[in-house]
């Protein structure tokens, strides 16, 4: 379980660097991130060291924002390692909203950020299959 | 029921009617001595004052536009000498010309006492603490509320338009119960006041005194819900006098026009024609006790349609519905009229959608296109994109069956649209016709 960022911004010139800026002189360190764009708009995705105050800090720069529920899933660092995580998520019928990859590992696992329909239903399932996921504290400290 | 002046308000028709007469009768025979302009398109048609011998006979006088306040700028149709104007009020003129008007000292009393009338009809008293947000100096607004404010007697805080952070400040603290603004501004104060952490609760505020700009019935309720307060819809033109031609009493079915001052007729914006009561039109009004500039048969641009029947309150003067468009606001869009009012009502009814908007117009290769710009709440905000483009594609299929036209929603960030602390613009046309 963690919390991801998300933000809504206009496709216009300089708007990712202001978000960056903002959460940089804030002091705080992005650690995963992903855009998801349409022709107008995109939708900023960040992991970031401390959700809070980035959410206050975005928002009081008068940013839309909000907070999501994510998992951050350890998959192994090998090739196929990705592939057999999901298999086991589709044969459980556990349906993906989307993801994206962390950039660092926690031991010899990469790191993947998920976000599903049903988190609960996603917790049961990894914990049962033996699939890893950080606790949000360990992930932010990263 | 109380009234600022029941014996104008609730004057019985028959007698209004003869009121109306004499005083039509006065201001014709003054424009036609006093005014070379109206002396000449009346010799024109071949009208004499004395063919005015029923208030129907208005309909042989010829119409003024705003055009005819440019043509004899500044002061061409005055119909007193300068000696005898004691204030001059004018438009900002972004479209040309700016149009001026004049007044006398008792034409300032009179203007006082239609806002004295209009602010009464609203719950104000001498009780009342009156935060005056309308702008003040050349536009009509903030100087015409203030004087019927001190005329009932109340506290008036005369904050005009902008620095909306000490204006709300000031208003928790001097305990403003009643807010005259632009609708708009009245929106974007909420704004501010949730940016500031005040909530409705904290402040006295009972009821609001709305105008200068059109706006709707969902655009009433929105500010009614968030501000916790009743909104009143006041209407008024500097050609004619300033706020104050029209009010609403609290049974919000219409707006009384003072009928003791201003004749309104109803007509055809295309044929000029006079319509028969209750249909929808362009409202005409002449003035029948402006000393310094009588204006005869205005045509307003603003149109709705009139109601004669006499009101719940008990007052007598006719009620026009709520202006929801003006000619001038329309655009057209592939032949199809388009009010910013229609679109307002439109997102105001899709939950979590707030009134920030901007219609973008464009011609791409000799086809119209209409674009909305609308803004991004937290409250409908997702960090999905297939529900962010459904939000778009819900919003323009609503647009689109409510205006009849295609419509491309375009989401933008939070603010972003620029707020008014006067009357707010809602459409860019960048066609060059």
């Amino acid at each position: 379980m963690a919390k991801q960022i998300s933000v809504f911004l206009e496709n216009k010139v300089g708007r990712l660097a202001h978000v960056t800026r903002v959460l940089g002189e804030a002091g705080i360190n992005i650690r995963a991130l992903s855009i998801a764009d349409t022709s107008d708009f995109g939708i900023l995705r960040l992991i970031v060291s401390d959700p809070a105050k980035a959410y206050q800090i975005l928002k009081d720069a008068r940013f839309t924002v909000s907070e999501t529920e994510v998992i951050a899933v350890q998959v192994p660092d090998s090739p196929g390692g990705l592939a057999s995580v999901l298999e086991q998520m589709t044969e459980q019928e556990l349906s993906i909203e989307y993801l994206y990859a962390f950039l660092g590992t926690k031991g010899d696992d990469a790191l993947v950020i998920f976000k599903v329909e049903d988190i609960g239903k996603a917790r049961k399932i990894f914990n049962e299959k033996g699939i890893k996921f950080l606790d949000e504290n360990t992930l932010y400290r990263l | 029921m109380t009234y600022w002046d029941k014996e104008k308000e609730c004057m019985p028709r028959e007698q209004l009617r003869t009121l109306q007469l004499r005083r039509l009768q006065e201001t014709v025979y003054r424009a036609y001595a006093f005014v070379p302009a109206y002396k000449e398109k009346m010799d024109q048609i071949g009208v004499k004052p004395e063919d005015i011998k029923s208030v129907e006979d208005i309909n042989k006088l010829p119409f003024t536009t705003k055009q005819d306040l440019r043509d004899n700028y500044p002061f061409g149709l005055f119909a007193v000498p300068m000696s005898d104007v004691v204030r001059i009020h004018s438009s900002s003129g972004t479209t040309g010309k700016p149009t001026v008007v004049g007044y006398t000292s008792k034409d300032i009393d009179t203007w006082a006492e239609l806002m004295a009338r209009a602010l009464y009809s609203a719950g104000a008293s001498r009780y009342s603490v009156i935060q005056n947000s309308y702008g003040y100096g050349l536009f009509t607004g903030g100087l015409g509320a203030h004087y019927g404010a001190e005329k009932i007697g109340a506290s008036v805080i005369p904050t005009s338009g902008g620095n909306t952070r000490r204006q709300i400040m000031l208003m928790q603290d001097f305990g403003s119960s009643i807010l005259t603004c632009t609708p708009s501004y009245a929106l974007f104060m909420y704004e501010v006041m949730r940016e500031m952490g005040i909530k409705p609760s904290d402040l006295k505020l009972k009821a609001g005194v709305f105008g200068a700009e059109p706006w709707s019935e969902s655009m009433r309720r929105e500010i009614e819900n968030k501000l916790e307060i009743d909104a009143y819809d006041i209407y008024g033109l500097s050609e004619i006098i300033g706020p104050g031609v029209a009010i609403e009493c609290n049974n919000k079915n219409g707006l009384h026009i003072a009928e003791d001052h201003f004749i309104p007729e109803i007509i055809d914006p295309d044929t000029c024609e006079v319509l028969p009561e209750g249909e929808a039109g362009e409202l005409i009004l002449t003035t029948i006790t402006k000393e310094a500039l009588p204006i005869i048969r205005y045509r307003t641009r603003d149109l709705t349609t009139l109601d004669m029947e006499k009101c719940e309150c008990g007052r007598t003067h006719a009620r026009m519905r709520k202006v929801l468009g003006r000619s001038d606001d329309m655009v057209i869009i592939r032949g199809v009229n388009v009010f910013p009012s229609m679109v307002e009502s439109v997102l105001l009814d899709i939950p979590g959608v707030e009134p920030h908007y901007l219609l973008v117009v464009d011609r791409k290769d000799n086809l119209d296109e209409l674009e909305v710009h609308v803004e991004v709440s937290e409250q409908v905000f997702s960090d999905e994109v297939r529900k962010m483009e459904r939000l778009g594609l819900h919003i323009a299929k609503e647009l689109e069956s409510a205006l009849g036209i295609a419509v491309r929603v375009r989401l933008v960030e939070h603010k972003t649209i620029e707020r008014s602390e006067g009357k707010a613009k809602r459409v860019i046309d960048k066609r060059n016709i």
